[in-house]
C-alpha cells in the first residue's frame, strides 16, 4: 500500500536503515499524542480497574489496600445496586431498540424522493448538536406537571383528566426518560442506517423489481441483509453509549423518584463523589464493563446465528 | 422509478415523515415558546404553543446574568483551547498512523474502540486523583487536558481517513525534489488537510462545549463553571420560578453547536483534494 510505495522512493536518499529510521520518525510524530493519552487515559483506566479491587476512599490518607473481591461481595448483597443495574439494562435495551426501529424508519423515508426530505434531515441532525444538559432542560419543560405542553395537549384532546407528573411518578419516570433518550440519540442511528441504505447498489432492487418482487419482499431479501453490518455496529455502539449514559438522566431526574431512574453511572457517581467510596465505585465501573461486554457478546452471537 | 405510485402508500409515507418531524421539532418549538413568554404566562395552567404576549425579556435577563456570561466565557476558553491543542497533537499522529507501520495503527485503532466502550465513571476516579496530584483539579486547564484526551481518539480517527485519502504520489514527488519528512508534512500534507483539520477542530470544540460529566467532577468553584454546568445547577436551585430565562439561556447556549454543525456539513465534501492531484 502507500507505506510500501513511499518507502521505495525514499530508499535512494536514506542514510540509516529504512526500518529503524521510519520507526524513529513515527515515534517522534506520535509522542505529542502518546504522552497525554498515556498519562490521562491509559493509566487512569488501568488504575480505575485496579481501584475496583481496593478500599480506596476520597480525601482520606488511608493506606490503599488491595482487598481482592471484597467490593464485589458487598455489591452482590447491595439491593440498590441490583436495582440500578436492572434499570440500566431496561433503559439501555429499550432506548437502543427504539432508536434502531425509529431510526430505520426515518432512514428509509429519507432515502426516498419525498418532498420535505431536506428539512426532515436537518431536524433529525439538530438533537445531535445539542448539549445533553440542554436536551434534558428542554424535556423538563415539556414534562412540567402543570404548565408543560405534554399535559396541556393531552388534556385538550381529552386523553387524560388530571395532569401527570411525568418525571416525578414512579410508573412514568423511566418511560419518560427513555423517550428523551430516544429523541437525543436518534440522529447517529439514522445517519448510519441512511449511509448503509445508500450503499446498496440500485440495480439489486431494479433486478428484483423486474422479477416481480414486491417492496416488502425486496426489503426482506435485499435491504435487510445488506444492512447487517451497519446494524451490528450501530446497535452495539448505541447500547454501549446508552448503558454508560449519565448527563441526560442526571439533569432530568437525578435518578429519582425513589431511584426509579438511577442508572448504573449515576449510582456509581453518587457512591464516588457524594460518599467518597472510590474503590467501591470503581468496582461498579468494572461490573459495568463486564455487563456491556457480556450483553454485546450475546447480541453478536444471536445476530450471527439468525443471519447465517 | 421502481415504485409504482400508489397514492395511499405515498400519503402514508408523508404522514410518517410528518410524524417524525413533529416528534423531533416540538420540544425545540416548546423551548422557544417558553423563552418568548412572560413569567406569568410560563406558569399558566393552560399552556399554549404560541405565546399570547411574546417578549424578549428572558433573553435580556439571560444576558444580564453575570454567572451565565462568566460561564459562556469559560466554555469558550476551554473549547477553543481543546480544539486547537487536539488538532495540533492529532495531526502528526494521524499522519504517522497512516504512513508508517501497520502495527501501531492497529494498536491505535484498537485503543480508539476501547475508549468508546469504557464507562467514564471508571476513568474519572483515577483522573480526579491525578489532576489533584498535578494541582490541576478545579481549574480550566485541568478540564481542558481531560477534554483533549477525551476528544483525541475520534479526532484521530477522522484525521487519519483524511490523510489516507491524500495520494502518496504527491509526497513522493516532494521527496524526489529533496524535501524531508517534516517539510513534506508541513508544506504538502497540511495544506491538503485544511478541510479535515477544520472539521476535526469543530468536532473537538463542540464536544468540549457540550460536555457535562467531566466538568461536574473537575470543577468546583462556581466562577470556573462552564455553561452546561451552570445551566444544570440553575435547574436544580431555581425550581420553576425562572423557567423563561432558563429556556432563553439554553437556546443561546445551543447556538454555537448548531452553527458549527451546519458549517461542518458543508465542509465534508470539498473539492480541494481533486484539485491538488490534478494540478
Amino acid at each position: 500500500m502507500s507505506v510500501a510505495t513511499v518507502g521505495s522512493t525514499r530508499r535512494t536518499r536514506d542514510f540509516m536503515p529504512r526500518a529503524a529510521r521510519d520507526q524513529r520518525e513515527a515515534f517522534l510524530l506520535l509522542i505529542p499524542a502518546l504522552i497525554p493519552v498515556i498519562v490521562f487515559s491509559v493509566f487512569p483506566l488501568l488504575q480505575g480497574i485496579y481501584l475496583g479491587f481496593t478500599n480506596a476512599e476520597a480525601g482520606f490518607e488511608v493506606q490503599v489496600v488491595f482487598n481482592k473481591l471484597d467490593n464485589y461481595r458487598r455489591l452482590l448483597h447491595n439491593a440498590l445496586f441490583w436495582q440500578s443495574f436492572e434499570i440500566g439494562i431496561v433503559w439501555a435495551v429499550a432506548t437502543t431498540a427504539l432508536q434502531y426501529v425509529l431510526g430505520l424508519g426515518l432512514a428509509l423515508l429519507l432515502n426516498e424522493r419525498l418532498r420535505l426530505r431536506g428539512v426532515a434531515r436537518m431536524l433529525a441532525l439538530v438533537p445531535w448538536a445539542m448539549p445533553s444538559v440542554i436536551v434534558a432542560i428542554m424535556w423538563r419543560l415539556v414534562y412540567l406537571p402543570d404548565a408543560g405542553i405534554l399535559n396541556g395537549v393531552l388534556q385538550t384532546l381529552h386523553l387524560q383528566r388530571t395532569p401527570v407528573n411525568w418525571l416525578g411518578d414512579f410508573s412514568s419516570a423511566l418511560p419518560a426518560v427513555i423517550v428523551v433518550g430516544v429523541w437525543a440519540g436518534l440522529a447517529p442511528t439514522t445517519i448510519a442506517l441512511l449511509g448503509g441504505l445508500q450503499g446498496i447498489a440500485a440495480d439489486l432492487h431494479e433486478a428484483a423489481a423486474v422479477d416481480g418482487a414486491s417492496s416488502a419482499q425486496r426489503f426482506q431479501h435485499i435491504t435487510w441483509p445488506q444492512l447487517r453490518s451497519v446494524t451490528e455496529a450501530i446497535v452495539s455502539l448505541d447500547f454501549i453509549w446508552n448503558f454508560n449514559s449519565f448527563g441526560l438522566v442526571y439533569v432530568l431526574t437525578a435518578g429519582g423518584p425513589g431511584g426509579q431512574t438511577m442508572l448504573p453511572a449515576l449510582f456509581a457517581y453518587n457512591e464516588a463523589f457524594k460518599f467518597g467510596h472510590f474503590g467501591y465505585a470503581a468496582a461498579m465501573g468494572n461490573v459495568m464493563v463486564l455487563v456491556v461486554v457480556g450483553l454485546l457478546a450475546i447480541y453478536m452471537r444471536y445476530q450471527r446465528r439468525s443471519q447465517a | 422509478m421502481l415504485d409504482r405510485p400508489s397514492p395511499v402508500i405515498h400519503l402514508l409515507k408523508y404522514l410518517a415523515l410528518c410524524a417524525y418531524m413533529v416528534f423531533l421539532a416540538f420540544p425545540m418549538v416548546w423551548m422557544l415558546s417558553t423563552a418568548l413568554k412572560g413569567p406569568r404566562e410560563v406558569l399558566s395552567f393552560h399552556p399554549t404553543l404560541i405565546p399570547h404576549q411574546p417578549t424578549l425579556d428572558n433573553f435580556r435577563m439571560a444576558f444580564g446574568e453575570q454567572n451565565l456570561i462568566q460561564a459562556a466565557l469559560n466554555s469558550t476558553q476551554v473549547s477553543l483551547a481543546t480544539a486547537l491543542f487536539t488538532v495540533v497533537i492529532a495531526l502528526p499522529a494521524a499522519y504517522a498512523l497512516v504512513r508508517y507501520q501497520s502495527v501501531l495503527r492497529k494498536i491505535a485503532l484498537g485503543w480508539i474502540l476501547v475508549s468508546q466502550v469504557f464507562p467514564v465513571i471508571l476513568i474519572i476516579i483515577p483522573l480526579f486523583l491525578i489532576l489533584k496530584g498535578l494541582h490541576l483539579l478545579d481549574s480550566l486547564p485541568g478540564l481542558g487536558v481531560v477534554y483533549l484526551v477525551w476528544s483525541l481518539p475520534f479526532v484521530l480517527w477522522m484525521l487519519q481517513t483524511y490523510v489516507a485519502a491524500i495520494p502518496s504520489e504527491l509526497e513522493e514527488a516532494a521527496a524526489t525534489d529533496g524535501a524531508g519528512r517534516l517539510r513534506i508534512l508541513f508544506y504538502v500534507v497540511m495544506p491538503l488537510l485544511v478541510p479535515g483539520l477544520l472539521v476535526a477542530g469543530l468536532f473537538a470544540f463542540i464536544s468540549a462545549w457540550n460536555e457535562f460529566f467531566f466538568a461536574l467532577v473537575v470543577l468546583q468553584r462556581p466562577e470556573l463553571s462552564t455553561l452546561p454546568l451552570t445551566l444544570a445547577r440553575f435547574v436544580g436551585t431555581e425550581g420553576n420560578v425562572r423557567l423563561g430565562p432558563l429556556a432563553a439561556a439554553s437556546l443561546l447556549a445551543t447556538l454555537p453547536s448548531l452553527v458549527f454543525f451546519a458549517a461542518l456539513q458543508g465542509r465534508l465534501t470539498s473539492g480541494l483534494l481533486a484539485g491538488g492531484v490534478k494540478g
